[in-house]
């Protein structure tokens, strides 16, 4: 795919955020859907392309009513989403379908009508993982930060920046869970999970959903709201098995991944005006700064800790919050997309002034995945 | 024995050998025969060329803690033990796995990275034995 080939036509997130008890799993999927044909000035007759996970495809065409052409269901965590976006333009340019809608919902707080992931015991997971007490994410997606704070000498205070930080990001926005700001001290002093990790280092977990609609370039100025072009995608996959991860102190999907979508695009690093890194935990902005070469090796801790990530710094980084306060439904990527492109249309609530690039990295499944994608509000 | 509560692993052909190596005492690894290297998960191929030429043997049962959290929200079948470390070891064989730290406290005083371990097989059922490890005693 060219940069430029493809848009984004219509982005919304579903009417509320947090706790939605009297909505099931595959609603918030269809209300965040319905929200973004709105937006697009879109009926379901003119989509003809689904992606999504968690609910099938096939089950989000039939009860929103649409034909496909094209569906894609990866499903390999909180970063799919940007790899449908990565496969939906490519579908689009080759000429498989004109239209993809691409949905998250997720009941993941009040568990409506929601199918829960479960392991089983013969599985690899389920074998060589399972046995040792993993409860979840915060004990998994979590141990290589010891080794990563000896290797760089970094002290948890300064990972316990990240969340302080974001936090300043949050308070900006209204629909952020959490807005009230925090110090070191408060991360530092909040509940044990996992150690080092503590609860004010951990995601929140909320109900919620996105969609987006994209459709090719030369189609992109009919329609209500400013396009957001896709510039660059990347993709890749290492293993669901925390144990087995190459590297401690970075993670080989974003390296490939990011890599991609840099090359593809054309974008230099100091042409990103603003950058989404999905932060499950506090620690996945440091290894995302580092691994897509904003950081030297062990110099993100102070990069961020130097304000240089922060309202006023010279990078923005999850300026909705994040996935720490702003929400986090079980599968963040969608919402990091969904900031990516309010800020190229100019409408966030923390509106980092004349933004014209920005850069979303996702993960999913611990560090088992990646997508990368960079957008740009500059017609070609 | 009491019942065993926490999660088993149920065995696959292709990871029997493992198991049944960890019933009688022994850590087995696999390595690949072009490249001399060892991997872990088992599996009947190499993950390094994609050979079906692989052989069995058994690790020394050293290792060293490479990392680790503290898990205070015990998983199931865990209660009585939280907080409890889930550890990644290194062996020195070149591969690496998840395991529980056994016969020392559960702190990070007690738990510095890089210390010596060495093997333990803990009888979970009449079939299943868990490799975990303790600090090394020599």
């Amino acid at each position: 795919m060219k940069p430029h080939s493809v848009a984004i036509v219509g982005a919304a997130e579903t009417t509320q955020l947090g706790k939605i008890p009297d909505m099931s799993n595959i609603q918030l999927h269809a209300d965040a859907a319905l929200n973004a044909m709105a937006d697009a000035g879109l009926k379901p007759k003119d989509i003809d392309g689904v992606a999504c996970c968690r609910e099938e495809p096939t089950e989000m065409a039939y009860y929103l009513g649409i034909t496909p052409k094209w569906v894609d269901g990866t499903a390999v965590g909180g970063t799919s989403f940007l790899i449908h976006v990565r496969h939906a333009a490519a579908a689009i340019a080759s000429g498989l379908c004109s239209t993809v809608l691409i949905t998250h919902g997720e009941s993941g707080r009040s568990n409506v009508g929601r199918a829960r992931p479960s392991v089983h015991p013969g599985t690899l997971n389920g074998q060589f993982e399972q046995p040792y007490g993993v409860m979840g994410p915060p004990t998994m997606f979590t141990i290589p930060v010891l080794r990563y704070m000896k290797e760089y000498n970094v002290p948890v205070e300064k990972i316990a920046m990240v969340p302080v930080v974001q936090r300043e990001w949050a308070a900006k926005n209204p629909r952020a869970a959490f807005r009230d700001p925090i110090t070191v001290d408060d991360v530092l002093n909040s509940r044990m999970v996992a150690w080092p990790f503590r609860l004010l280092m951990c995601c929140l977990v909320t109900d919620g959903g996105g969609a987006l609609i994209l459709t090719s370039a030369d189609r992109a100025r009919d329609f209500p709201k400013k396009p957001v072009y896709i510039l660059g995608t990347g993709e890749s996959v290492e293993s669901r098995l925390v144990s087995q991860l190459e590297s401690y102190t970075s993670s080989r999907a974003f390296r490939v991944s990011s890599k991609l979508a840099f090359e593809s695009s054309g974008v230099k690093h100091s042409e990103i005006d603003h950058l989404m890194i999905y932060d499950a935990f506090a620690h996945l902005p440091i290894w995302g700064l580092e691994d897509l070469g904003f950081c030297g090796r062990g110099e993100a801790p102070d990069f961020i800790a130097g304000r240089n990530t922060a309202p006023g710094g010279k990078l923005p980084l999850n300026t909705n919050g994040g996935g720490l306060s702003y929400t986090h439904t079980g599968m963040y990527g969608m919402f990091a997309l969904q900031e990516s492109v309010r800020q190229m249309r100019g409408e966030a609530p923390a509106q980092v002034k004349n933004a014209q690039i920005g850069l979303c990295q996702g993960v999913g499944g611990m560090f088992a995945a990646a997508g990368t994608i960079v957008f740009t509000n500059q017609d070609p | 024995m009491t019942e065993y509560k926490k999660p088993l692993p149920q065995p696959t052909p292709e990871t029997q050998h493992f198991w049944d190596g960890c019933r009688a005492e022994k850590l087995l690894l696999q390595r690949c025969k072009e490249t001399g290297k060892a991997y872990f998960p088992p599996r009947p191929f190499s993950p390094f060329t994609g050979s079906r030429d692989v052989e069995v043997f058994e690790a020394s049962g050293k290792a060293t803690l490479y990392s680790y959290v503290i898990n205070h929200r015990p998983a199931r079948g865990f209660e009585d033990d939280a907080p409890y470390a889930i550890a990644v070891v290194q062996l020195p064989e070149g591969v690496r796995m998840m395991t529980n730290i056994v016969g020392c406290a559960q702190t990070p005083e007690a738990l510095q990275l890089d210390m010596p371990l060495e093997v333990v097989f803990e009888k979970a059922t009449d079939t299943i034995s868990l490799p975990k490890f303790r600090p090394a005693k020599s």
